[in-house]
């Protein structure tokens, strides 16, 4: 196990806590926030990964795109009323 | 490496438990963009080689030794397209949920359930 | 509580059935027979730096037009399924001219906005716009290209959409740039079809010096109009799902 793999252990440990915890929030904005935040980390694994194209694109669209989009839809649900939570 | 390939399945699984499970229509395209983020952290992980670096070729890397040292490009080129389908199949699923609301006010998906006719009735 | 242990047993199962990719495929040594092919003809017959851009445009342009086509078709998809009924358009209309007449004068009844996400939205607009296209004209020389460039500049429409939420930009602009980027992309194909090997091989033009802009025939050339096309796509379904 080198060094690069110990170091990889914590971060795949908070994607994955990232992950359970975003399909368990009550509050659906915390819970795309969270979604966001995994495909950044996972962004940054691209770059150990040693490819940069990848790692470009998985950040730009999984956490500004993906989060923009998710919360564009929210509040078109929101204006058209009626309940959001579960 | 094989942690990422690891990381790859258990963010599927998860992402693949989330969509069963959740009962919210958000909840399950969250899921979706999840099990996503896994499968192309599983196809990138399997093309890399220990040691070697980026698929660019300039003054540290000459053309001569290219392809002694440097990373498998193909499966970086496959997740490149599939990453952007992948927001716009999400913004398709999305406009759906946002349609599912408006017809009947919830996103709740057991309220978008068939009404089961009980016998001997009508 | 019998279905949730279902459904652990099909995860399981489906996890079972995934594992040789973790267990047959050991740590490579070497490169496989096609990116051996793949990373000397990249910079040899194609004059390309960037050996991920020689492989999206060239080698795989076929999956890359595939692509392409399946972000029309969920753009489009998105759009009909967004888009206002005539009533809808009455409705707003009619909303419109009320809260003008009834207003006296200044923000009747909205949020006041942030200066500094305004003034500093046009301010850095053109900066993101230039440096999408950046990326998307140097993408045989650096990591970047297309898809990065044209995620860039829809980023940069997002931030202008956020700080003020009355602007409206026209869907038929973006409809007539993302057709026409398509357009040129196939007859680029077709004109490498005529001039050179085959469809979509991007050898009709010289090919340089390596590393320079102007080098690796016309993948610069076919990249930038992929950048647009999906820039324009992606601000359109940010556009669509706006209000």
């Amino acid at each position: 196990m080198s060094t690069i793999e110990i170091f990889l252990i914590p971060i795949g440990l908070f994607m994955v806590a990232g992950a359970i915890l975003a399909l368990y929030q009550k509050s659906l904005i915390a819970a795309i926030v969270t979604a966001g935040v995994v495909s950044l980390v996972a962004s940054v694994i691209y770059i150990i990964l040693a490819a940069p194209d990848v790692a470009m694109t998985e950040a730009a669209i999984g956490s500004a795109l993906t989060t923009v989009v998710f919360l564009y839809a929210l509040s078109r649900i929101r204006k058209q009323g009626g309940s959001e939570n579960d | 490496m094989a942690i990422v390939t690891i990381l790859g399945f258990l963010l599927l699984g998860i992402g693949l438990w989330g969509m069963l499970t959740r009962k919210n229509i958000i909840k399950i395209i969250i899921g979706f963009s999840i099990m996503d983020t896994g499968v192309h952290l599983i196809i990138v992980s399997v093309g890399y080689l220990w040691g070697r670096t980026a698929p660019i070729i300039d003054a540290a890397v000459p053309q001569a030794q290219a392809a002694q040292r440097v990373v498998d490009p193909i499966p970086s080129a496959l997740v490149l397209t599939a990453i952007v389908i992948g927001l716009a199949v999400t913004a398709l699923m999305l406009s759906y949920a946002v349609q599912m609301h408006r017809s009947r006010g919830s996103l709740n998906i057991d309220d978008f359930r068939l009404p089961v006719r009980k016998r001997g009735e009508a | 509580m019998i279905k949730r242990l279902l459904i652990l047993v099909a995860i399981a199962l489906f996890g079972l059935m995934l594992l040789p990719l973790l267990t047959d495929l050991g740590p490579f040594k070497q490169l496989t027979p096609l990116a051996t092919r793949y990373a000397e003809g990249g910079t040899g017959e194609l004059g390309a730096a960037n050996l991920v851009t020689a492989v999206v445009v060239t080698y795989r342009g076929l999956d890359t037009l595939g692509e392409v086509t399946v972000l029309f078709a969920a753009t489009a998809g998105v759009g009909f399924l967004l888009r206002k009924s005539s009533r809808q358009k009455d409705e707003e209309r009619g909303a419109a001219d009320s809260e003008e007449a009834g207003s006296a004068g200044g923000q009747a009844g909205r949020s006041p906005f942030s200066e500094i996400l305004s003034t500093g939205s046009v301010a850095l607009f053109p900066l993101i716009l230039m440096f999408g296209a950046y990326i998307f004209i140097h993408g045989h020389l650096t990591p970047g290209g297309g898809f990065q460039g044209g995620v860039v500049i829809a980023s940069g429409f997002a931030l202008l959409l956020a700080a003020n939420s009355a602007r409206r930009l026209s869907h038929g602009v973006l409809q007539l740039v993302e057709s026409l980027s398509g357009a040129v992309y196939v007859a680029l194909g077709v004109l490498g079809l005529v001039l050179a090997a085959g469809f979509l091989d991007t050898t009709f033009l010289p090919l340089g010096k390596l590393g320079q802009l102007f080098s690796a025939g016309a993948i610069p050339i076919i990249y930038s109009f992929v950048g647009l096309k999906v820039g324009s796509e992606l601000t359109n379904i940010l556009e669509s799902l706006r209000k």
